[in-house]
């Protein structure tokens, strides 16, 4: 059953909740109010809408995808989140929390960032409302995604480097949960997935929403046979696969398959996982018989994360959507695949989707399958020449 | 060991005039073989808290951060930590508090955790990113075994809330005393005398006080405000500064007993 929003305790089913400590629990209150009243005024909705028109770019287009077709044999249709601003569908969400912070009064947003995509979201929506802002990174992160970093910077943010654990999304996530405990008073975290304790799986997932909207109206009253997203957190997935819950569609999500779920590298958590608590909500994860979080692997940045939002737990235990996994090498040669017939250049996590519709191109053979490309290219293009051998 | 234990503590601290000393220590620090000493080098304490170490300490500062990854990486699982708090309680006569997350508790089932937490001889669970909302089966379970349930109240909990934590029937109350995560502070922010008055107000639940106190000095400021106090950082970063275990042990000795002495 599609789940409008969460029940009072912040419930899909048995996956989300409020795991925080206590001093965060008056502000995660205050957050559900101020986003309850505003997500029903029809004012703070239509200044949403105008700003994603106006500033973001949307509705961003919706095509198919001609060569790549004929090659696969089955219809490619691509929304292209890659082409909204700042170059992925994470800028939908910051910029809807950084409105909704203007109704709340606070000065300052952190977040955390794997990919940078949603620090440079961040980072610009504080720079469009005039906030101060910090963004928390791991520091291998930084490594890989230099040129994110940088455009972070150049928009007036704080990017704090995150040494513990090994340096991903997951030890950024811990670093900006412990920095709003200390300076919840006058600090806003602006989580960047649909994760963490609730209202946040909600509220990310109603901004997001907006890519699965758009992509039904452009579709003119057809409808896919598939529909497919890459899943790290699962926002982008979150927001594609919401408005097509109640139609006749397929649904999969795609999570890091890493060097090959068997090696244990990976970062499948709905796949590979099981049900814990990490980062505030009840949801698969990777851990051990102790409950202590495993590291995830994966070469992409913005699915190198052991936990996945609590809906899609739900989603997957309600057969409502399905999870797979591609590998890394998989995930590489949809890069190319996708640059040499379509001259797209994505993002490695959207790339997992493209890989994982080529892989299965024989049981798709002749079906018309969406794709969500939720974001560009450009942040990986270093990383891929370097593991190219051409850098 | 129950509840109880920690229950006649606090009526015994409160006839005294005193307030109690509640050491943390994370548990297999800096090895599980060398936590027997560490937690026997301890002075001065009326009960101890031992923290099972977990990868992602959300409610934790740098300090405890290293001390549980140290802790891990020298193998200390949820049994082994156990059984340190365990032997803690049984050389010490003490009461012992068992500290940990919530996931670690869940991956066993909190029936199973606290079947396990009363066999050691514990007296009671603190669960750091564990809020009231969700407290109910961890709760439960603890409590149907004869350990006392630590509820939080931070400097942000509205009075709604506090009422609500303190009608839950808590073995005592972990005021957080200031904003943020462990750690040690130069400045108070000043939390610690409202919060004490706003929980007094409502209920007379034992309060004892936590983060950010690590000098003998913070420790007796806390005097009039709680029935008891929680050193953990100070005393943690006294075993990872060490240059050796001889070390560790006397410095250990030394900043407890300070604390141990500001406290009566």
């Amino acid at each position: 059953m599609k789940l409008v929003r969460p029940d009072d305790r912040g419930r899909f089913g048995d996956y989300g909740g409020r795991f925080a400590p206590e001093t965060l629990m008056p502000a995660l209150d205050e957050l559900e109010r101020a986003f309850e009243k505003a997500w029903s005024d029809p004012a703070f909705v239509q200044r949403y809408h105008d700003l994603l028109t106006s500033y973001v770019g949307r509705p961003t287009p919706q095509h198919v995808a001609g060569r790549l077709s004929e090659q696969l044999g089955l219809t490619v249709i691509l929304k292209r989140e890659d082409l909204a601003h700042t170059g992925a569908h994470k800028i939908n969400n910051a910029m809807g929390q950084g409105l909704l912070v203007g109704e709340m009064g606070k000065r300052r947003l952190i977040a955390e960032t794997g990919a940078g995509q949603h620090g440079v979201a961040t980072a610009t929506a504080a720079a469009y409302f005039g906030l101060e802002c910090a963004i928390y990174m791991g520091e291998k992160d930084i490594e890989r995604q230099r040129l994110n970093v940088y455009r972070m910077r150049l928009l007036g943010a704080e990017v704090i480097p995150v040494t513990s654990g090994a340096g991903t999304l997951k030890d950024a996530t811990n670093e900006a949960m412990r920095e709003w405990v200390r300076s919840v008073e006058y600090t806003h975290y602006t989580i960047g997935s649909v994760v963490g304790p609730h209202p946040f799986p909600w509220i990310v997932r109603e901004f997001q929403k907006v890519i699965g909207e758009e992509s039904i109206v452009q579709l003119g009253g057809t409808l896919p046979d598939v529909v497919v997203a890459c899943v790290g957190g699962g926002s982008n997935a979150a927001g594609m696969f919401y408005p097509y819950l109640d139609l006749d569609v397929e649904l999969v999500g795609v999570e890091a398959g890493g060097l090959g779920i068997e090696t244990g590298k990976h970062g499948a958590s709905i796949g590979a996982g099981s049900p814990g608590v990490l980062h505030g909500s009840r949801t698969y994860m990777l851990q051990d018989a102790d409950g202590q979080v495993i590291e995830a692997h994966s070469v992409s940045a913005g699915l190198d994360y052991p936990g996945v939002g609590p809906e899609h737990s739900y989603f997957a235990d309600q057969g409502m959507a399905r999870y797979e996994s591609v590998t890394d090498a998989e995930a590489l040669d949809a890069v190319d695949l996708l640059a040499r017939t379509e001259g797209i250049i994505p993002a490695i996590e959207s790339a997992h989707a493209i890989a994982w519709v080529a892989r299965e191109r024989a049981s798709l053979a002749g079906k018309t399958v969406l794709v969500n490309l939720s974001g560009r290219g450009d942040k990986d293009v270093e990383q891929i020449a370097q593991i190219r051998g051409l850098l | 060991m129950s509840a109880d234990r920690l229950r006649e503590l606090f009526a015994t601290v409160r006839d005294e005039g005193r307030t109690a000393f509640l050491p943390f220590m994370t548990a297999g620090l800096p090895d599980p073989q060398l936590s027997p000493s560490v937690f026997g080098a301890i002075e001065g304490a009326d009960a101890f808290e031992v923290g099972i170490p977990y990868s992602d300490p959300l409610m934790d500062g740098p300090t405890i951060q290293a001390a549980g990854q140290m802790a891990l990486k020298a193998g200390t699982t949820l049994d082994r930590g156990l059984g340190i708090a365990g032997g803690v309680a049984e050389t010490t006569g003490k009461p012992v508090i068992i500290m940990t997350y919530a996931n670690v508790i869940f991956q066993v089932g909190p029936e199973r955790f606290a079947g396990k937490a009363a066999d050691v001889g514990a007296s009671a669970v603190i669960v750091a990113d564990l809020p009231i909302d969700e407290a109910g089966p961890i709760q439960a379970a603890v409590e149907a075994v004869g350990l006392g349930m630590v509820l939080f109240v931070a400097p942000t909990t509205d009075e709604r809330r506090v009422a609500q934590i303190v009608a839950a029937n808590p073995v005592f109350v972990y005021g957080v005393a200031e904003l943020g995560v462990t750690g040690e502070r130069k400045e108070s922010g000043g939390h610690a005398a409202r919060l004490s008055e706003r929980v007094r107000a409502l209920s007379d639940v034992p309060l004892v006080m936590g983060v950010g106190i690590s000098t003998p000095e913070q420790a007796s400021d806390m005097r009039p405000l709680a029935d008891g106090v929680i050193v953990g950082s100070a005393l943690v970063r006294a075993v990872l500064d060490a240059p050796d275990t001889d070390t560790a042990l006397r410095d250990l000795a030394l900043i407890s007993r300070r604390i141990a002495d500001a406290l009566r």
